[in-house]
C-alpha cells in the first residue's frame, strides 16, 4: 500500500452554526485517484478549502506531504494545484497570458516557461486558440485549460472540484481520460463530484459525504458490498427443476431470485458465473444466458440514503 | 505562530499584471480623455485670463492652475472633482470582480500569500493614477510654457511637485476607500454605487452640512468670540472630507501668499506683511497636518480593507 499523500483526523470546520465538516478523518494515497462524492452543501468543497490552506479549520488536523497547509501554505499550494468548481479566467486575456500569469505567480519567469505554456495547451488540444480570448472558450475548452494549467504546474497532487459539471457526456469523458492520463504519470489526483456514474471509472477510492460526514469509503466494489450486500449480481436464464436450491449451494451466493419462470438474479460477494452455470448443469439445467452486472455508484447512493432515511423514520 | 514565506511573493507579477490591464482598460482611457480635455480647458482659460496681468505677479506660472474663469472652474477644482472619480473607477471592483468571475480562488491557489494580491492591486492602480497625473501635469506645464511664453522657477517647480505628491495622497485616501468596498460588497455595481455616493457626499453636500452641524452643536452665535468658535468647528467638521483638505493643502502649496487657513483676526494681522509670499518650507510646515493626515487615512483605509480581506472566507 502506498503512503498517504494526504491525511486528515477529525477535521471540522463551522459556519456560525451550521458544522459543514464534522470530524472527516480522510486519507489519499499516492498516485491514487480519489473521489469525494455527495450531494452539494455536503462539505466537499469546504474540506478542498481546508486542505489548501485557504479556509481555517475549527478543529482536527491535516497534513499534505506531510506538511501542515496551516503552517506553510505556501510550500503546499507549491506543491498541490487546484481546479475550482466555478473555476473563472481572465475573459479579456488570451488562454496563454492567462498560464503565463499562473507561471509567475509560481516564480518560473524563465523563457522555457513559455515552451511549457504551449506544451500544455497543445496536449490539452488547444493549440489553436492559445492566442484568442478566453472569453471566445467553451466551457469544455476552459475545464481542459484548468488541467493545462495543472500540467504546467506539474503539482505532485491535482485537486479537482466538480470538473465535469457543464460539460456533454463525451466531454466530460474526454476530460476524465486527460485525468487519467495524469495519474498515470504518478500524479495523486483528489477529484470532487456529484456525478457518480461518470466518476466511479477513474476512481480507484471514493469516499461518500453526506452532511459534512464522510459516511463511507473503499474502491466502489467494497462500496457495493457494505451497501448492498452485494458487489456483483448476475442473471441467469437458464430452465430446470430445482434450480434454485443448486444455485444456493455455491460459495459466495447470498441471494437468489425468480425475476421470471426462466430467470433467475443471483447477488453475491465475487463473480461466481463459472459455478453458477457447474451447478446449474449439474442439476440438468438448459443454459441460456448469462450475464453480470456490477452495481454502481447511484445504487450505493440511494440504497445507503434511503436505509439512513428509513432508519431515521422509525 | 509563524508563517512561512515572505507576504511578497507574487506581488510583482500581480502588479505587472494589473498595471497591464488597466493600462489598455476601456474605462481607463475614456478617462483620461476626459480629464485631459477638461484640465486643458481650464489651464487654457486661465492662461487667456492671465494675459492681462501677467507682468505683476511673482509667481505667474502657479496661477495657471488656480486660476478661475466663468464658467470653466480651475484646473486644481478640476482634479479635486475628478481624482475621487479616476480612483473608485480604478478600485470598485477590485476583488469582487475576482470573485465573482471565479478567478480569486484560482489565484489565490497558487502559492502566494493574500497579501501579495491585495498590495499589488493597489500599487498597480496607485502607480496607474500616478501615470495620468504626471502625464497631466507635464502637458498643463508644457502648455503654460507654451501660452504665457514663460518658464517656471526653481520653487514654482518645486511647489507643483509637491502639489503632485498631495494629489497622490489623495488619490490614494480614495483608492483604498474603494478597495475597501470591493471586499464589503459582493456586487461590483453595488461598491461603485456606494464608492460614488461617497464620493457626491464629501465634495459637494459635506462642506454645506459642516456649517449646519457647527451651528447645530454650539447654537445661536450671538457674540463675537462664539461666532468664531462656531466657524472653527465648522472648519474642523469640514476637514473630515478629504477634499476639504486637499483643498486646503493645495490652496497654501500653490499660493505662497496664503499664510493662515481659517479665521484670522485683525489684531493677528498687525504688521505683517499681507500679499507677500512665504518660502516654500514654510507653506509645506503649514498644511503638514492636512498631508500628514491625507497620507495616514489612506494607509487607515488599506489596513482596513487588508483586514477584511485577511478574514473573508474564499467561497464563491
Amino acid at each position: 500500500m502506498n503512503a498517504p499523500v494526504i491525511r486528515t483526523r477529525g477535521l471540522a470546520k463551522r459556519y456560525g452554526n451550521k458544522l459543514a465538516v464534522d470530524g472527516l478523518d480522510l486519507e489519499v494515497r499516492e498516485g491514487e485517484v480519489f473521489g469525494l462524492l455527495g450531494p452539494n452543501g455536503s462539505g466537499k468543497t469546504t474540506t478542498i478549502l481546508m486542505l489548501l490552506g485557504l479556509t481555517e479549520p475549527s478543529a482536527g488536523e491535516i497534513q499534505v506531504l506531510g506538511l501542515d497547509p496551516r503552517l506553510r501554505p505556501i510550500s503546499v499550494k507549491r506543491r498541490v494545484a487546484y481546479l475550482p468548481d466555478t473555476v473563472g479566467y481572465y475573459d479579456d486575456n488570451t488562454g496563454r497570458e492567462n498560464l503565463r500569469y499562473t507561471a509567475r505567480l509560481n516564480g518560473r519567469t524563465s523563457t522555457d516557461v513559455e515552451a511549457g505554456i504551449e506544451r500544455a495547451l497543445a496536449r490539452m488540444g488547444l493549440a489553436e486558440v492559445i492566442d484568442r480570448r478566453v472569453a471566445t472558450y467553451s466551457r469544455g475548452m476552459r475545464q481542459r485549460l484548468g488541467l493545462a494549467e495543472i500540467v504546467l504546474r506539474a503539482p505532485r497532487i491535482a485537486i479537482l472540484d466538480e470538473p465535469t459539471v457543464g460539460l456533454d457526456p463525451a466531454g466530460a469523458q474526454e476530460f476524465l481520460e486527460m485525468v487519467l492520463a495524469l495519474k498515470h504519470e504518478g500524479m495523486s489526483v483528489l477529484l470532487s463530484s456529484h456525478y457518480l456514474h461518470q466518476v466511479q471509472a477513474i476512481c480507484d477510492r471514493v469516499g461518500l459525504f453526506s452532511r459534512g460526514r464522510m459516511v463511507l469509503h473503499g474502491t466502489v466494489d467494497e462500496l457495493a458490498s457494505q451497501v448492498l450486500g452485494a458487489s456483483c449480481r448476475v442473471h441467469l436464464e437458464a430452465q430446470g427443476d430445482g434450480l434454485a436450491a443448486a444455485l444456493r449451494t455455491v460459495p459466495g451466493v447470498g441471494r437468489v431470485a425468480a425475476e421470471s419462470a426462466s430467470r433467475w438474479l443471483v447477488e453475491a460477494d465475487k463473480d461466481v458465473r463459472s459455478a453458477l452455470v457447474r451447478a446449474a448443469i449439474d442439476a440438468g439445467a438448459q443454459i441460456r444466458g448469462v450475464q453480470m452486472e456490477r452495481p454502481g455508484l447511484d445504487e450505493v447512493y440511494a440504497n445507503y440514503f434511503r436505509s439512513q432515511f428509513a432508519g431515521a423514520a422509525t | 505562530m509563524n508563517r512561512e514565506g515572505s507576504p511578497w511573493t507574487g506581488l510583482g507579477p500581480v502588479f505587472g499584471k494589473e498595471f497591464a490591464d488597466q493600462l489598455g482598460s476601456a474605462r481607463m482611457r475614456i478617462l483620461e480623455i476626459l480629464v485631459l480635455v477638461a484640465a486643458i480647458g481650464a489651464v487654457y482659460v486661465a492662461s487667456q485670463k492671465m494675459r492681462a496681468t501677467i507682468s505683476e505677479s511673482p509667481i505667474a506660472f502657479l496661477q495657471l492652475f488656480t486660476t478661475a474663469e466663468q464658467p470653466l472652474p480651475s484646473f486644481v477644482s478640476f482634479l479635486g472633482f475628478f481624482v475621487p472619480l479616476m480612483a473608485v473607477s480604478l478600485g470598485f471592483d477590485a476583488v469582487n470582480g475576482e470573485l465573482s468571475r471565479g478567478t480569486l480562488g484560482r489565484v489565490l491557489a497558487q502559492p502566494i500569500y493574500r497579501d501579495a494580491l491585495l498590495m499589488g492591486k493597489f500599487l498597480a492602480a496607485l502607480a496607474m493614477l500616478a501615470l495620468v497625473l504626471v502625464g497631466l501635469w507635464l502637458v498643463t506645464t508644457g502648455f503654460g510654457i507654451l501660452v504665457l511664453g514663460l518658464p517656471p522657477g526653481g520653487e514654482e517647480v518645486g511647489r507643483g511637485l509637491l502639489f503632485l505628491l498631495l494629489t497622490l495622497f489623495y488619490a490614494g485616501v480614495w483608492l483604498s476607500l474603494a478597495l475597501l468596498f470591493s471586499l464589503l460588497f459582493r456586487q461590483p455595481s453595488a461598491s461603485a454605487m456606494v464608492g460614488l455616493g461617497v464620493w457626491i457626499f464629501f465634495a459637494l453636500l459635506w462642506p454645506i452640512f459642516s456649517q449646519y452641524l457647527a451651528q447645530a452643536i454650539t447654537g445661536p452665535a450671538y457674540f463675537e468670540d462664539l461666532q468664531v468658535h462656531q466657524a472653527e468647528l465648522a472648519t474642523m467638521i469640514a476637514r473630515v472630507s478629504p477634499s476639504t483638505l486637499y483643498a486646503e493643502a493645495v490652496q497654501v502649496i500653490l499660493h505662497p501668499s496664503v499664510r493662515s487657513l481659517g479665521p484670522v483676526f485683525y489684531s493677528q494681522l498687525d504688521r505683517a506683511l499681507v500679499g507677500s509670499p512665504l518660502p516654500l518650507i514654510e507653506s509645506l510646515s503649514l498644511v503638514w497636518p492636512q498631508t500628514v493626515a491625507l497620507l495616514s487615512g489612506s494607509c487607515l483605509l488599506f489596513a482596513l480593507a487588508y483586514v477584511v480581506f485577511q478574514r473573508r472566507e474564499i467561497r464563491a
